[in-house]
């Protein structure tokens, strides 16, 4: 059953037309692994979904609701769609269980006690249990993404989105993202991932889509269109990513 | 004619009163600013057109007139425009109000717009709305860089509050003035003076110097 579907949806910024016309049906349990060179519209796409761009043409329903349904609507998108960021963006001023806490405090509306043992169960499953009172400026890179992947899971989505989650992280500290987001896959979460990271597309991946000039240009199984690229600019592509 | 400090005691009684309605002015002026100048800036940063329109006009036609101007007009225009009367002391106080607001206004747009705009939207994604994102995320991020330029302005609306000398208000000044007319010791009555807004500013300071260290600024 489709959890998110672009139905011939556009994005403009001014007259730059970042998507154009996309049709993308995505299943309950799939990984998508978005790919393209810079400026192809892939962080756009994901950011769509969530209504932080909204979009310009044609319609986007996440989980049976449109993304264009009005202010409350999107919210409840968001409920059912976490994300994460390049840039972490953890609040500096809360801890990472209070980091965590916050969306099951705020949005899902449990009680301090409650929303703590989520957070705690959570930071427990990215490993990182025993730094709960830390401040994210205490934090590596790679502990702060992990605190940040708790906080979405927090509210409980349906669906994650990853905008480069490892991009912003020294090589060492990346596997420890990943590991987690693998850990997730396994676990049956639909995904949607825009990254450069070719092995986990590879080994995580249920789905890769190829993008450029905002559309989709190839929509395959990772292992098959990554060894064997079904065209050159996607060849090309991906010898300059590995 | 001899300097003889001796008469800064006999009437310190006198200057501390009128340093009393100074720090009345500015307490009440200031309370007043940062209510309308908080109201003015997030009109300015996050408003819609009108709201911004209209904020913009304020602070501009604010902060583009001298505040003697803007009590005068208060004080003596305001009742031949629009029959209303007021006494020189609520003059006072509603121009620090009006002045310090255009001010604070800016120094608050600067803060919350100086906030990253990706913890915005990790606010936003976790599905809060905006106005949440702004009291729970934003606000108090903002409110750390709030301090030191808010400081500034409270001691230059402080010291404002000398200007109100032409409507007649007896604060600080006006007191040393009144004094200075009676016994012609100006380099007495002045120093004096001098020192009791260097009191005020330097406690003012002291009390956001405190404040600052005890928040740590993100």
């Amino acid at each position: 059953m489709s959890i998110i579907e672009f139905r011939q949806t556009s994005k403009h910024f001014g007259p730059l037309k970042v998507l154009d016309h996309v049709d993308l049906s995505i299943d309950e349990g799939q990984v998508v692994v978005l790919i393209g060179p810079s400026g192809s519209g892939k962080s756009t796409l994901l950011r769509c979904i969530n209504g932080l761009e909204t979009i310009t043409g044609g319609d986007l329903i996440v989980d049976g609701l449109s993304v264009t349904g009005g202010k409350k609507q999107l919210r409840e998108i968001r409920r059912e769609a976490g994300m994460v960021f390049q840039q972490f963006n953890l609040f500096p001023q809360l801890t990472a269980l209070e980091n965590v806490a916050f969306g099951p405090r705020k949005v899902r509306k449990l009680s301090k006690e409650q929303a703590e043992e989520v957070a705690i169960d959570l930071l427990d499953k990215v490993g990182l249990a025993e730094k709960a009172g830390h401040y994210p400026a205490e934090l590596s890179g790679g502990q702060q993404q992990r605190v940040a992947i708790a906080r979405a899971l927090a509210v409980k989505p349906k669906v994650m989105l990853f905008d480069e989650p490892t991009s912003a992280l020294d090589p060492e500290l990346k596997q420890e993202v990943l590991n987690v987001m693998r850990q997730l896959a396994t676990e049956g979460m639909t995904m949607v991932v825009v990254t450069h990271e070719m092995s986990f597309a590879k080994q995580v991946g249920t789905r890769l889509i190829f993008m450029e000039h905002g559309k989709i240009a190839v929509d395959g199984h990772p292992r098959e269109v990554i060894d064997t690229p079904p065209n050159d600019r996607m060849k090309d592509f991906l010898q300059h990513v590995e | 004619m001899e300097t003889d400090w001796s008469v800064i005691f006999d009437y310190l009684p006198a200057l501390l009163a009128g340093a009393k309605t100074t720090v009345y002015i500015t307490i009440l002026g200031l309370v007043g600013g940062m209510v309308l100048g908080t109201l003015a800036g997030l009109m300015r940063a996050y408003g819609g057109w009108l709201l911004n329109a209209i904020a913009f006009v304020y602070i501009e036609a604010i902060r583009g007139t001298p505040i003697v101007v803007q009590v005068m007009f208060l004080y003596f225009a305001l009742p031949v425009l629009a029959d209303i009367r007021i006494d020189p002391m609520s003059a006072a106080i509603l121009a620090i109000v009006v002045n310090a607001g255009a001010y604070i206004a800016e120094i608050v747009r600067g803060a919350f717009l100086s906030i990253s705009k990706g913890l915005t939207e990790a606010g936003l994604a976790i599905g809060l709305p905006h106005w949440k994102v702004l009291l729970y995320i934003v606000g108090p991020l903002a409110f750390r860089r709030l301090i030191p330029p808010l400081g500034n302005q409270f001691i230059v609306s402080l010291k404002d509050t000398s200007l109100f000398i032409v409507i007649g208000v007896g604060e600080l000044t006006r007191t040393g003035q009144e004094i200075m007319a009676s016994n012609f010791r100006a380099v007495e009555i002045w120093t004096a003076v001098a020192i009791i807004y260097l009191i005020m500013t330097g406690t003012l300071t002291l009390i956001l110097r405190v404040t600052e260290k005890r928040m740590r600024i993100l």
